[in-house]
């Protein structure tokens, strides 16, 4: 099991690590991404969801999804599976 | 219906940790469309990125504020425009329009301001290094000129003899007023008499009328107070001359200094806390004067402000070319305008306001300028909103220094338009394109490439 997956995700965005006891605040669309990560959704239906679902081209949400992703990964909290 | 967009943001929260910075609530989010009612937009499509935008009305304001607070105080002033702190013609036109004269520090300077139309008794020609030639010039036209050094004595004393006149000249002081660093390398030192050996040289010379006094203590100065000891003691030491040597001291020039309201890295305050008011300066200056002037004896107070005027009057607007993430985890902008045409982003910390309402969370970013230099940074820790490419920021105040200290390095220097009190806009300074740089070059026959 990945290490998103492990993470404990509130609906108001707010998340805990329970291996290393940090915790952290992510926005509506922060949120959104971290779901589909956790079940394991492709980099490309994550971009074609957030198009649907808000106002932003898929070029636009393409960009800001690899700067999260990199966010994330300077976290540690993508590792193994998600990598 | 779709949702409103954010940029995704995760911040990992602290505690225990004090932040008494805070991260700019969105409240505090500055957003700035326009310059003086011009659309930001408008000039980008019309003068392309980057791009410096001066507005008139902000300048002569300005001036006018600074001029106010001094003619109110002191009978007798002139207002000598600093050339080196913005020379573009029509920054220098709009404030001779108000009064001001040229005060210029080299030949080139000189020329400039000929060339604008201004007389050459309307000029002051300081600096340490004035050219033999460019000085029998400003003696024929009648430039006030202050001497830096005994070399500059012997030279006009060949002037007055090659021209068969007696110039009129000003001597610069440097001194302690309690202020660090102490600009030691203009001038004659007061305090250690040398200043009173080149009165005694002039006057044994018998060739120069010493007219007046310079003096120009620093820069960004934040304490009013040293212009009150630089005032006391330059009227000390006309009275010294005029009573021990004949002279008449018709001016005291206390250069400028006065500082803007831009923000200096390294102090907490913001500068509406930090920054004297201009009037505390004048207050300083004019009533040391009067205490100090004797009676009905009014000498002309020479100001040569430069910063305190144009400073604010001027902005950039850069472009974000694209955004990145460092391993740091910061956030980072590179910019289409960095240190190469923003000169004073090494010690200001500038206001930067955005062209439109971005949704996200702050986060802590650097800003980088276009550069492949370590150097280029334009802002090393700001709190700013997920910023999408082509974002337009605007920087301020960058009036002053950055159009005459920008340099050609790797890219062409950008244009400067002035809006005028009407709105009108006007491009003052063409963007430079490759004939700019190259005009002045020569390639020997032998190395023409034949590809």
């Amino acid at each position: 099991m990945g290490k998103l997956e492990r993470l404990a995700v509130n609906d108001e965005g707010f998340i805990f690590d329970p291996e290393t006891g940090n915790s952290y605040t992510v926005n509506k669309t922060g949120l959104f991404i971290i779901k589909f990560l956790k079940e394991g959704k492709s980099e490309e239906e994550i971009v074609k969801a957030l198009s649907e679902k808000f106002d932003v081209s898929e070029e636009d949400a393409r960009r800001d999804l690899v700067d999260f992703m990199e966010q994330l990964r300077l976290y540690g909290l993508l590792e193994g599976e998600n990598v | 219906m779709k949702e409103v967009y954010e940029k995704p943001v995760i911040l990992k929260l602290k505690t225990g940790m004090m932040n008494k910075f805070g991260s700019s609530p969105a409240y505090a989010r500055k957003v700035r469309k326009d310059i003086d009612g011009v659309p930001v937009e408008e000039l980008i499509e019309e003068f392309g990125s980057p791009l410096f935008v001066f507005s008139e009305k902000k300048l002569r304001q300005k001036f006018r504020e600074v001029k106010n607070a001094f003619t109110l105080r002191y009978p007798n002033v002139e207002f000598s425009w600093s050339y080196k702190t913005n020379y573009l013609d029509a920054i220098c036109a709009v404030l001779h329009q108000e009064g001001e004269t040229a005060e210029v520090v080299s030949e080139f300077e000189y020329e400039k301001a000929r060339r604008l139309g201004v007389p050459g008794n309307q000029i002051i020609y300081n600096g340490p290094y004035k050219p033999y030639d460019s000085l029998v010039t400003a003696v024929k036209e009648r430039a006030r000129i202050n001497i830096d050094h005994f070399e500059e004595i012997a030279d006009l004393e060949k002037v007055a003899d090659e021209l068969g006149v007696k110039p009129r000249v000003g001597i610069r002081l440097n001194m302690d007023t309690g202020i660090h660093p102490q600009w030691s390398r203009f001038g004659f030192n007061l305090e250690s008499g040398q200043a009173l050996d080149a009165v005694k040289r002039i006057a044994s010379g018998g060739k120069l009328e010493l007219v007046g006094l310079h003096c120009h203590i620093g820069t960004f100065i934040l304490d009013p107070h040293a212009y009150e000891v630089e005032v006391k003691k330059m009227v000390d030491f006309a009275y010294t001359v005029e009573d021990q040597f004949g002279f008449k001291i018709e001016y005291l020039d206390i250069g400028g200094g006065f500082p803007s309201k831009n923000r200096l890295k390294g102090i907490y305050l913001p500068p509406e806390v930090a920054v004297p008011s201009v009037d505390e300066f004048a207050e300083r200056v004019c009533s040391a004067l009067l205490s100090s002037l004797r009676p009905g004896d009014y000498p002309k107070l020479i100001l040569e402000s430069g910063r305190a005027i144009v400073d604010e009057a001027g902005y950039l607007i850069t472009t974000v070319h694209a955004a990145k993430r460092l391993p740091s985890g910061l956030k980072a902008y590179v910019l289409d305008a960095g240190v190469n045409i923003l000169f004073t982003a090494f010690w200001y910390k500038f206001n930067i306001e955005i062209d439109r309402e971005v949704h996200g969370t702050s986060e802590p970013c650097v800003l980088y300028g276009p550069l492949c230099m370590n150097i280029d940074v334009v802002d090393d820790l700001t709190y700013l909103p997920p910023l999408p490419r082509g974002t337009r920021l605007i920087l301020s105040p960058v009036g002053a220094y950055n159009v005459t200290q920008w340099m050609q390095f790797i890219r062409y220097r950008p244009a400067v338009a002035l809006i005028g009190e009407n709105g009108e806009v006007d491009l003052i300074r063409e963007a430079e394109d490759l004939t700019d740089i190259v005009r002045r070059e020569k390639l020997p026959e032998r190395l023409k490439l034949e590809w």
